[in-house]
């Protein structure tokens, strides 16, 4: 099952891998998160210039092919880096969406200007009190001529303030919770009536409330069927967000590896104490078990095999926690200078903190793997 | 999760999954076959697939081995463990037989080699004693040399299934002046020699499974040595480097959850608060499963590559004993009441035994499996051993 990557994978891995090496160690980005957009329009055209942000689309709409496999590649050295440009909300989630579920129009207008670099997305399907159910939706949608007018609030919205266009869920029909009756709409994100509130988030990324009242949007897929659509773009970003922590956590273990052997107290180094060494195989062993899971994930995708969003969860607990274990035993590690903000581990644990929030926590996603079984 | 095999490595699997299907003993499938099978019922299994040729995976083709890939060999593992079979007594087949041929005279290999694969001789381990736990290499059994023979004398113990046993192999200390790990030789003890005594140990689950073994003034041929003397330790590293691939248990586990599962659905109803817990906890271990399990995938196919994992292995033993631990304390809490009661042994239709059939054996798996994480090297050596050999520290 190990995959064993394609001469065009490879190529992939290594491009990416020396991008971010000459261009995005750890100053770079500490000075784009402190900038005044706190994103860099420069590193994004790079990416694209590079092929990524075309990578994973099909070829007959633009794309290079790539699939899930190369967003698991791409991901997981952006964890290495901690980058912070919304490639998964851009390409993976709001672009897979449009691949998946829109019209050819729709495609051939919006997802070339993605892959080029010229366009940010953001999706917008939180509201208060909806939690991580896709289908707790009570911003509304009425229909008006050829478009939709929406009215309602969205919450905690990642990366709506770098955002050209978001994809909002609202409501055609039936009840707040009903997974029935939720439609996908297109919107300009400077928009007339469309009011942003920004904020910044604990991994140095923005992102806004949203206030809709009377927001012309467009229908992106059939009306009524957005949870299906959403939720298959919800295993898409997990696949995505589980390569990203698996490099997050790659990282942790190198530098608290590092760090444990050249630390000294009590006249040695904390490396030769056997309570840290056990700690740090089982930092290890989280680790490998990640990457394993990652990969069978990323080939399930792939494959659009059954019962891949099952798995999605699976592994979106899974990872999560054992992101969690790695990232406080980091810190822990660490001592003191695991919590200051000059090291790059507290980063890495708001980054893994941040990943286990977005798209549902592990607790969440546990209890749904379990519950679909129970459906199968 | 399945490996991706070629058609002919997937007409082997349907060939395994089908010969097990038609020829796996019924009277095998008792309550738990760890404990309640004699020697005669444990080793019908073992003479099938000698007959098969299947007895030894492990071994090369002109030893007796099937001459199989490391897909194959993995294949027929998760068959084999999958369908619930009792694994061939690995003392023998995976342990002392590996040692025979690799370190072995050839006289040595012409009379033990077809008696391990036919089922003839029943092989224990010799290594523990009491004073050498974890620490191995401070055994103290000792062999004196003596014209053709050594004077062994010693005493070693939690010897797995000596009851049954025809030959033991042990480590013994033939230079008490070297440093521990140089003085140490690999001997073949006849368990009929005078000087030889069984004495069973009861463990916490009332099975007996392991014994003291005293060795006293026991003459053994010199002829029964392994290798060189002194150089034991080696090739007790060697059998243990064995031992610990295969420790992963996944197929075991899988069915283990199965069988829990129904029983959570028997017994807790869902307006009972505890279900809820049940639910999650049961799906984190069966999500631990599964990354073990797609971790075992990408080992097997990089080995099938070339690629060793080395001492990494270890974490196989790790993560599948802690969870088939965790597995068997779930169902034994899943019972409820009747974990309160244990089978009594030897087992015996005349006792009785309370609550619905399923759950009992819950008692005693659970308090069995404790031993996992201690023998094969005890989890924390596992540790240590990925500690310094994979970190580096």
């Amino acid at each position: 099952m190990d995959i064993q990557f394609t001469e065009e994978q490879e190529l992939l891995r290594s491009s990416v891998q020396r991008l971010l090496r000459d261009q995005y160690d750890f100053d770079a980005r500490r000075k784009i998160v402190a900038s005044e957009e706190g994103f860099s329009r420069k590193q994004w055209a790079a990416f694209a210039e590079l092929g990524l942000l075309a990578a994973p689309f099909g070829e007959e709409v633009g794309g290079l092919g790539g699939g899930p496999l190369s967003t698991m590649i791409i991901m997981q050295e952006f964890g290495r880096h901690l980058v912070v440009e919304p490639f998964v909300e851009t390409v993976v989630v709001a672009g897979g969406l449009i691949e998946q579920v829109g019209t050819d129009a729709q495609k051939q207008a919006l997802i070339p200007d993605i892959a080029a670099g010229t366009k940010l997305w953001a999706l917008a399907w939180t509201e208060k009190g909806s939690r991580f159910d896709l289908a707790t939706v009570t911003t509304s949608a009425r229909r008006d001529g050829n478009d939709y007018v929406l009215t309602g609030e969205k919450t905690a919205v990642l990366a709506a303030p770098w955002a050209d266009h978001l994809i909002v869920s609202a409501r055609t029909s039936g009840h707040r919770h009903d997974r029935g009756g939720v439609s996908l709409f297109v919107v300009d994100r400077r928009a007339a009536n469309l009011d942003l509130q920004s904020f910044k988030t604990i991994d140095g990324r923005r992102a806004a409330e949203l206030k809709l009242r009377g927001v012309r949007g467009q229908l992106l897929g059939r009306e009524g069927e957005g949870v299906a659509a959403l939720e298959s773009c919800r295993d898409r970003a997990i696949g995505a967000l589980c390569a990203e922590a698996v490099g997050a956590i790659g990282e942790l273990n190198s530098a608290t590896l590092e760090y444990s052997k050249t630390r000294k107290q009590f006249g040695t180094t904390i490396g030769s104490f056997q309570v840290l060494q056990h700690r740090m195989v089982d930092m290890f062993i989280a680790h490998q078990e990640a990457l394993s899971l990652m990969q069978h994930l990323s080939l399930s995708l792939s494959g659009a095999d059954a019962g891949v969003s099952r798995l999605a969860s699976g592994a979106k607990s899974k990872i999560g926690y054992s992101g969690k274990f790695v990232a406080d035993q980091a810190v822990q590690l660490h001592g003191g200078m695991g919590m200051t903000d000059e090291l790059n581990v507290g980063h890495y644990f708001k980054r893994i903190s941040s990943i286990n929030i977005q798209f549902g926590d592990p607790a969440y996603h546990v209890l749904r793997f379990a519950q679909l079984e129970a459906a199968a | 999760m399945e490996l991706a095999l070629s058609p002919e490595d997937a007409a082997f699997r349907d060939e395994v999954r089908a010969f097990i299907k038609d020829n796996y003993p019924a009277e095998m499938r008792v309550p738990n076959p760890e404990t309640d099978l004699s020697k005669e019922q444990m080793l019908l299994w073992h003479r099938i697939l000698h007959k098969r040729g299947w007895i030894a995976p492990l071994w090369p083709k002109e030893y007796g081995g099937p001459g199989w890939s490391i897909t194959r060999r993995f294949i027929f593992e998760q068959e084999t463990t999958r369908a619930g079979t009792m694994p061939p007594l690995a003392f023998s087949v995976t342990m002392v037989g590996p040692v025979i041929y690799t370190f072995g005279s050839d006289a040595q290999k012409n009379k033990f080699l077809p008696r391990i694969l036919s089922g003839e001789d029943w092989w224990c381990q010799g290594y523990s004693e009491p004073g050498s736990g974890s620490d191995l290499a401070t055994v103290r059994t000792k062999a004196v040399r003596d014209g053709d023979h050594y004077i062994v004398n010693g005493h070693k113990t939690w010897t797995t299934l000596a009851q049954h046993a025809d030959w033991i192999f042990c480590l013994v200390r033939t230079d008490p002046a070297a440093k521990p790990q140089s003085g140490i030789s690999f001997l073949l003890i006849d368990m009929k020699s005078p000087g030889v005594t069984v004495r069973p140990i009861i463990t916490i689950d009332g099975s007996h499974e392991v014994n003291d073994v005293f060795l006293e003034n026991v003459r053994v041929p010199a002829e029964n040595l392994i290798g060189e003397e002194n150089k034991g330790w080696t090739y007790a590293k060697f059998l243990l480097g064995n031992e610990r691939t295969s420790m992963a248990g996944i197929g075991r586990s899988t069915r283990y959850i199965e069988r829990l599962k129904r029983i959570v659905k028997a017994e807790i109803p869902e307006d009972d608060p505890a279900h809820l817990e049940f639910i999650r906890d049961i799906a984190r271990v069966e999500l631990d499963v599964l990354a073990l399990e797609a971790t075992e995938l990408r080992v097997v196919a990089q080995m099938a590559r070339g690629i060793d994992p080395g001492p990494a292995a270890s974490l196989f033993k790790i993560r599948g004993t802690e969870i088939f631990q965790d597995i068997t304390e779930l169902t034994h809490r899943a019972i409820g009441n009747y974990g309160l009661a244990i089978r009594e042994h030897p087992v015996s239709a005349n006792h009785f035994m309370p609550g619905p059939d399923y759950g009992h054996t819950a008692s005693e798996k659970y308090l069995n499996s404790r031993k996992l994480s201690i023998y094969g090297g005890s989890n924390e050596i596992q540790r240590n051993i990925i500690a310094k050999a994979v970190l580096g520290l």
